[in-house]
């Protein structure tokens, strides 16, 4: 860590700095604006939210080269490098277009609290995007959840809301205390808070006994299998999903999943590397192999119960659950034995994630527009919706087909990426696993697609009405999908190979 | 560079993706005007698809006397190669994903031209008989286009990730196309049965192929891999940038540095996965070829393709049975025996049997229908039964018959299928018995029905006995060369029975065509029945005389085609150890 200087300091948390004066702004306008014009909270939360997103470009972090002393600020609290500049670019936008979606919400788009708590929940994410510190992971993760928790029950009339957020409240609760549990052990061992510092101290403090290690790692895990949605702490997910109002939803399952397996990796690669050996235990491979168990069943899991829902966001929910699998196969990957492949491996979760946050940030846009419209979430009365509103039905199509990885939607690339890293490092059962996983899941949306276009509904002559923003809230996500699929993959996964390559700098 | 190339290929796979984006901005109402984008296009990439093949044949000869001369030359290294590079025209290339070898790389040897040639003529067939769709004009001709561009994509791919995607991209419009716009009995499960079908074959045929890469790759950076690379770059086979900046090998899912990879063995090093008489070519070849050969409807994955060609409206069951079964006979070829030569010799001498039972149980089955369109689509099974057949000859005569039987059978079915259609929407019903006496009021479905019929049945004079003679020749060649081994258990010299057991499914579709054309369209014509039935309207006879044609030409011209076939398949045949 080199000395401590303000002013070089700053641009590592410029988002973070941009979100908390956002949140005064918007603390402000809810106080001061009159009802007819409380839509404009909405759209300065929106652009605010999306202007913020090029802090982390202006201030890019240093070069790869620069040494991994010059990448740490604040006493080494943050991390400022390519990945977290990824992710913070990703849960921004996240958070501008989930606020873009609520703005036609009854009962939610007109509270300025709603974005104000939005807004913070977002800096949680940011925060988390490059902790670098046990206490920085701690402080980001609750400053993500203790918002969403109060999001998810926003609704306090509806009792599906207020189970919803009682449910994730109490896991969440419980999540982070064993997390809590697993830091303690960690510092308890090393003396040491910082992330990157703690690995070299472990084998000093602990000899040859990897037992607490293990303890700790498995601890720590749960915390993150939490917030990630994977089997076997995915309980809170389909309740809350269904429950929370849809852009609640959109926002938790993207910003919230995204920044959490940014934190998972970091986390995993710099408290357990590869160089890491207690008593003649690769540490590392324990992670891999519980990675890849918990890609297992997640996947499986996810799939298999999607495939009775008939709830929209429920089924949404299952495949959250399952997209979180097909992610950590990418994390398991991680174990591969080049530098590159290690790399690769890290940059297709950086890819997954970022067409994943547009990809169910479309398909929960439309889904808010269509019960907006019919007061419905069942996935029967969007019957007769390619006669409706034949640009509803399109971009659900896109969207849950970039969900199948079917081309040329973004999800194409982004599981190719996955399962190349997959059989680059030596686990092609793992691919195996994952693609057989993808025809499930491909039966269950074209489940969804075929009600759309094929099913009649007496209502089909009504169309749906759209207003300008929901035009934006779909639009962008689509052009994204699309130019992730096919021209812009190497633009993004050359990003985030840089990101993956900072990563492992030390 | 000489300058600015016209990228002829490119255009072909984007002017349909164009005209499809165009039709979805269009006002669903102006019917008339989605129609004409949707012609225009079809009518235009069928222009440019001829060019194509035009100009293609034009070089033939010199392509063919380079082959030969590379073929008799002992001193070139990796000739196989040098013969497919040698083959390949129109190449565009473009970097895509440079990290992980993927490109867009584009261009035709003389057994995609043909393929690119038939899906030219199925496109426009396919707009033109559903200009009467009055549901959705707009969004059935703008996934009929992506449909399309998909097919050709996959034609026109030398980089295997290039072929996946376009692959891949075909499987969704054609859900929807048969889901929505299908016969309404069947439609959803036939869509649901095909879509998973393929899927499956493709993406376990997908991971096959990234661990093919991996193990290219892996060969290419050892010593004498980065020997291979050099040599190759030296011949003109490879660019230079084949080399990264640092002198390793870069990784490539390129199909020329890959089928580089298996002339020189990558794929047959003993020892794979730890067991020791295990190759990758012997472990992977059943998982890409069979996962491939799916979709061309091979035994016992059949079962999607006679549901799916009936559930279909008559467009999709046209570029269907016509275009997309040759979509997985071809990538069969490619990816699994062309790539994986050492699995192909293991594995073809027991899947032939599989082809086998696909031309026989497939004819038979054809025979017991009354579902006029059933019939048509088991016919499809048998047939492509015997373009796999070709493949497994693994000789020049047999494998040269697959792929005239390729274009054969593409445009033979889906004139048989437009016959079909033309008459399902005059007389409302499919069932062979309650037809007949047709040919007086529709001569010229009923003509083109016979001359598909004749071609079906293998005709000489007619493309079907072209492909189909070449084919059984082939089989007869291959026997003394092929023997199966199982544990102690030696078969050989078998092809010889398979090609006599073979030959009579030939009697059998001889059966079941003029059993058809007899019921269907002569006999008594119930006028109080079918009080609609009148001829046919000019888009109908131009579908008809297109598609029936090339059947008469190939037929009575074989040269127009046979040599450009033949150059495509000559790398192949040495790679398997041929000459």
């Amino acid at each position: 860590m080199t000395e401590f200087n303000f002013l070089q300091s700053l641009p590592s948390v410029a988002p973070e700095i941009g979100l908390t004066i956002l949140a005064v702004v918007v603390l402000l306008l809810d106080v001061y604006l009159p009802e007819n014009q409380r839509r404009t909270i909405a759209y300065v939360t929106a652009v605010g939210l999306a202007l913020l997103a090029i802090t982390p470009i202006i201030w890019a972090p240093p070069a790869a080269g620069a040494g991994a002393e010059n990448l740490l600020y604040w006493g080494g609290m943050v991390r400022h490098d390519t990945l977290a500049q990824i992710f913070k670019v990703m849960v921004l936008l996240a958070g501008s277009l989930s606020s873009l979606m609520a703005i036609d919400v009854k009962g939610l788009g007109r509270r300025g609290e709603f974005y104000l708590i939005i807004v913070v929940s977002t800096l949680g994410a940011t925060l988390i995007s490059g902790a670098a510190d046990l206490i920085m992971v701690f402080l980001g993760l609750e400053t993500l959840s203790i918002p969403l928790y109060v999001l998810a029950a926003f609704n306090r009339n509806d009792a599906r809301s207020a189970e919803g957020g009682m449910k994730y409240f109490l896991f969440g609760s419980f999540a982070s205390a064993l997390m809590l549990f697993g830091f303690s052990i960690l510092y308890g061992f090393s003396g040491q808070t910082n992330l990157y510092a703690i690995a070299d101290q472990l084998s000093v403090g602990l000899g040859s006994t990897p037992i607490p290690v293990l303890v700790a790692m498995v601890l720590v895990v749960v915390g993150f299998g939490f917030k990630i949605g994977a089997v076997p702490f995915h309980f809170w997910t389909p309740d809350m999903y269904e429950g929370a109002p849809t852009p609640v939803t959109a926002f938790v399952s993207v910003a919230s999943k995204a920044a959490s397996f940014a934190l998972l990796m970091r986390f995993l690669i710099a408290v357990f590397p590869n160089t890491l050996v207690l008593g003649n235990q690769d540490i590392q491979s324990f992670w891999v192999q519980l990675a890849a168990a918990m890609a297992v069943i997640s996947m499986t899991l996810g799939n298999v119960l999607a495939l009775s829902q008939r709830n929209i966001k429920r089924l949404l929910a299952y495949s959250s659950i399952a997209q979180a699998g097909y992610t950590l196969i990418g994390v398991a990957a991680i174990q591969a034995q080049a530098p590159l492949d290690q790399a690769q491996a890290v940059a297709s979760v950086g890819f997954y994630m970022f067409m994943y946050v547009f990809t169910n940030i479309l398909a929960f846009a439309v889904v808010v527009l269509f019960s907006e419209a019919t007061g419905s979430e069942t996935i029967a009365d969007l019957a007769g919706l390619n006669r409706r509103s034949p640009w509803l039905a399109l971009t659900l199509t896109v969207a849950l087909l970039s969900l199948a990885g079917i081309p040329p939607a973004a999800g194409f690339f982004g599981k190719f990426f996955l399962f190349n890293a997959a059989v680059k490092s030596g686990l092609a059962w793992l691919a195996i696993v994952g693609v057989l996983n993808s025809i499930v899941a491909l039966y269950y949306y074209l489940v969804v697609i075929k009600v759309m276009y094929v099913d009649r509904s007496p209502d089909e002559d009504k169309p749906i009405p759209m207003s300008s923003a929901s035009g934006w809230v779909l639009g962008i996500p689509t052009v994204l999908v699309l130019v992730l699929g096919t021209i812009g993959a190497q633009v993004v996964f050359n990003w985030a190979v840089a990101g993956a390559v900072s990563l492992f700098a030390s | 560079m000489e300058g600015f190339v016209f990228p002829v290929l490119s255009v072909i796979v984007f002017v349909p993706i164009v005209a499809g984006v165009v039709i979805l901005f269009m006002n669903s109402e102006q019917r008339d005007l989605i129609r004409g984008v949707a012609i225009a296009a079809a009518a235009t990439v069928f222009v440019l698809s001829l060019a194509v093949y035009i100009g293609y044949n034009a070089q033939v000869a010199s392509v063919t006397a380079n082959q030969e001369a590379i073929l008799s030359d002992a001193a070139i290294q990796s000739p196989s190669t040098l013969m497919f590079k040698e083959g390949l025209a129109f190449e565009e290339h473009v970097e895509w994903v440079q990290s992980l070898g993927i490109a867009y790389h584009v261009g035709v040897d003389g057994l995609s031209v043909p393929m690119v040639l038939l899906t030219g003529m199925v496109a426009v067939a396919g707009v033109l008989i559903s200009w009467r769709i009055e549901d959705r004009t707009r969004e059935f001709m703008a996934f009929f286009m992506l449909l399309v561009a998909g097919v050709y994509g996959v034609f026109v791919a030398i980089d295997m990730f290039t072929l996946f995607f376009f692959y891949e991209l075909a499987i969704f419009p054609m859900y929807l196309l048969i889901a929505t716009w299908g016969w309404v009995q069947t439609r959803e499960y036939a869509a649901m049965k095909l879509t998973l079908y393929i899927l499956v074959g493709s993406v376990v045929a997908l991971v096959g192929v990234i661990a093919m890469v991996m193990v290219a790759h892996q060969f290419f950076n050892t010593e004498a891999g980065i020997q291979i690379i050099r040599n190759a770059v030296d011949s003109g086979i490879l660019s230079p940038s084949a080399f990264a900046a640092d002198g390793s090998v870069r990784i490539s899912f390129d199909m020329v540095n890959l089928t580089l990879a298996a002339e020189n063995g990558a794929f047959n090093v003993a020892g794979y996965g730890g067991i020791q008489t295990l190759t990758f070519a012997k472990l992977w070849f059943p998982f890409i070829f069979i996962g491939f050969a799916v979709l061309a409807g091979v035994f016992p994955f059949h079962n999607w393709s006679p549901d799916g060609h009936v559930a279909a409206p008559t467009a999709v069951s046209m570029i269907h049975a016509g275009v997309l079964m040759k979509l997985g006979a071809y990538a069969a070829l490619r990816a699994g025996v062309q790539l994986l030569p050492g699995g192909a010799e293991v594995h073809l001498p027991w899947i032939v049997f599989l082809t086998l039972v696909n031309v026989v149980y497939g004819a038979f089955i054809a025979f017991r229908q009354r579902d006029f369109k059933y019939v048509i689509g088991f016919s499809s099974v048998s047939h492509m039964g015997l373009v796999s057949m070709g493949w497994a000859t693994m000789n020049i005569i047999g494998m040269t018959g697959a792929g005239l039987q390729m274009f054969s059978h593409g445009a033979m079915t889906a004139l048989f299928f437009g016959c079909v259609g033309m008459v399902y929407d005059r007389a409302h019903t499919r069932d062979i018995p309650s037809l007949g006496g047709f040919i007086k009021k529709m001569p010229w479905v009923g003509l083109a029905f016979i001359i598909g019929g004749l071609t079906s049945m293998g005709m000489p004079g007619l493309s079907g006995f072209i492909a189909e003679f070449p084919i059984f020749v082939g089989m007869w060649n291959a026997s003394p060369d092929v023997s199966l081994q199982a544990g102690g258990f030696v078969l050989s010299n078998y092809y010889s029975v398979i090609v006599i057991l073979a030959a009579l499914g030939i009697v059998i579709t001889a059966a079941y065509v003029l059993r058809v054309v007899g019921q269907v369209f002569f006999g008594e014509f119930n006028a109080a029945l079918y009080p609609e039935v009148g001829d046919i309207a000019i888009t109908d006879r131009i579908i008809l005389i297109l598609l029936g044609a090339p059947l008469i030409i190939v037929g009575i011209l074989p040269w127009v085609m046979a040599p450009l076939i033949e150059s495509g398949v000559r790398p192949i045949v040495a790679l398997l150890g041929g000459g």
